[in-house]
């Protein structure tokens, strides 16, 4: 824990998974980051294929320079066993709604585990 | 009687159990001192919850509010969404490690910062340029809201962790430490005892013995003296023949006395 600690101090970006309108939004606000051809975020529509989430879900999340990983609740979906294993502290990862498909704490998987020891 | 269950292997003295009661009552101050720590982290982290579940539910709204502004600049200067993607180069929204100390655990938290000029380059989008603005002041707006959440987020799960090790080291203080030594000292308690018990036996017996020898010899010096009497009656018959060895039979042999009492001063 102490060295995942150490090394919050150089996350600084954030990094996004979602559809073209979420990503077009974030990237508006100003966290789109490339550097030496490497992006920070990556679009999913319908024709991407689960394996490019996986993918990409495991380079951000092991890229060290990420503090925040964003990705819509329906492509999260996609990969739910994936996420679910998801323990680290950092970088910290956030299920966020689009615009088709609404915030639903159900299938949050951090909601999930707070349930869990609520209901403890 | 002695201690039952686990103890420790250490050699029955007075000075062990001393050294023994200190660490008992180190163990007991410190469980009392980690279930504090315990508590205080407990109710920290059910305040941190309730916190997530509103910022969740905020995050939705706020999304929400920011794709309806996109879906406006979209409606006024049509699909942007190219020209966003290829004119990210480096990010302008960041953030910052803080670290937050809460009852002797440092939590990490995030603080958003922007770095860079704010030109995007896309003000010159023509008619949706001030469409374009709102939109994304209200994003910036959104991703706050969304980086104050994932602060939550990360506090929420480095305390979870933090507090059922904590909670490990009070159970195994209250189960395993503060037993074994409380049975440590009554075992080290009944070595005393029996070691004391056997002293007392032992010096019973010798005092016994010595009775017994003293008694023995008070009898030997009275039949002795009877001896001698007898023998002092029987010489004034046998004459001045015998008177020589009276004088030498009457009085007592000194080197044959025995002991003499000792002198004390």
């Amino acid at each position: 824990m102490s060295s995942a600690v150490a090394g919050i101090k150089d996350r600084t970006l954030l990094a996004a998974i979602g559809d073209e309108d979420s990503i077009t939004g974030l990237l508006l606000a100003g966290i789109g980051h490339v550097d030496k051809g490497r992006k920070n975020f990556l679009i999913v529509d319908t024709k991407t294929q689960t394996s490019v989430i996986e993918s990409a879900f495991e380079e951000f999340t092991e890229r060290k320079d990420v503090a925040i990983l964003l990705i819509n609740q329906h492509i999260a979906e996609k990969i739910r066993p994936m996420v679910d294993r998801y323990t680290q502290p950092f970088p910290a990862l956030l299920e966020i709604p689009s615009k088709e498909h609404p915030y639903d704490p159900e299938k949050d998987s951090i909601l999930k585990r707070v349930q869990k020891l609520v209901g403890e | 009687m002695s201690g039952t269950g686990p103890r420790e292997n250490i050699f029955p003295t007075r000075m062990a159990l001393t050294t023994t009661k200190g660490r008992l009552k180190a163990a007991q101050t410190g469980h009392s001192l980690l279930a504090k720590k315990r508590d205080a982290l407990m109710l920290r982290f059910r305040a941190i919850l309730k916190k997530v579940d509103e910022a969740k539910r905020k995050m939705g709204r706020v999304m929400q509010v920011a794709a309806f502004s996109l879906a406006e600049v979209t409606y006024v200067a049509g699909d942007i969404s190219y020209q966003v993607q290829e004119s990210a180069k480096s990010a302008q929204f960041r953030v910052r490690a803080k670290q937050e100390n809460v009852s002797g655990v440092t939590l990490p938290g995030f603080e958003a910062y922007k770095e860079g000029s704010n030109e995007f380059g896309l003000t010159g989008l023509g008619r949706g340029g001030q469409q374009v603005q709102k939109c994304k002041e209200s994003y910036a707006k959104a991703v706050e809201t969304l980086v104050e959440l994932a602060s939550l987020q990360t506090a929420f799960m480095i305390l979870d962790d933090v507090i059922q090790i904590t909670n490990r080291r009070v159970n195994a203080i209250e189960h395993v430490v503060i037993p074994r030594l409380e049975n440590t000292i009554k075992y080290i308690n009944s070595e005393l005892d029996e070691m004391d018990r056997e002293e007392f036996f032992r010096l019973k017996k010798i005092q016994g013995k010595k009775k017994r020898d003293t008694e023995e010899r008070a009898v030997a010096a009275k039949a002795k003296a009877e001896a001698e009497a007898e023998a002092a009656e029987d010489t004034p018959r046998a004459g001045e023949g015998g008177g020589y060895e009276v004088g030498q039979g009457g009085g007592d042999d000194l080197l044959a006395s025995g002991k003499d009492k000792d002198v004390i001063f």
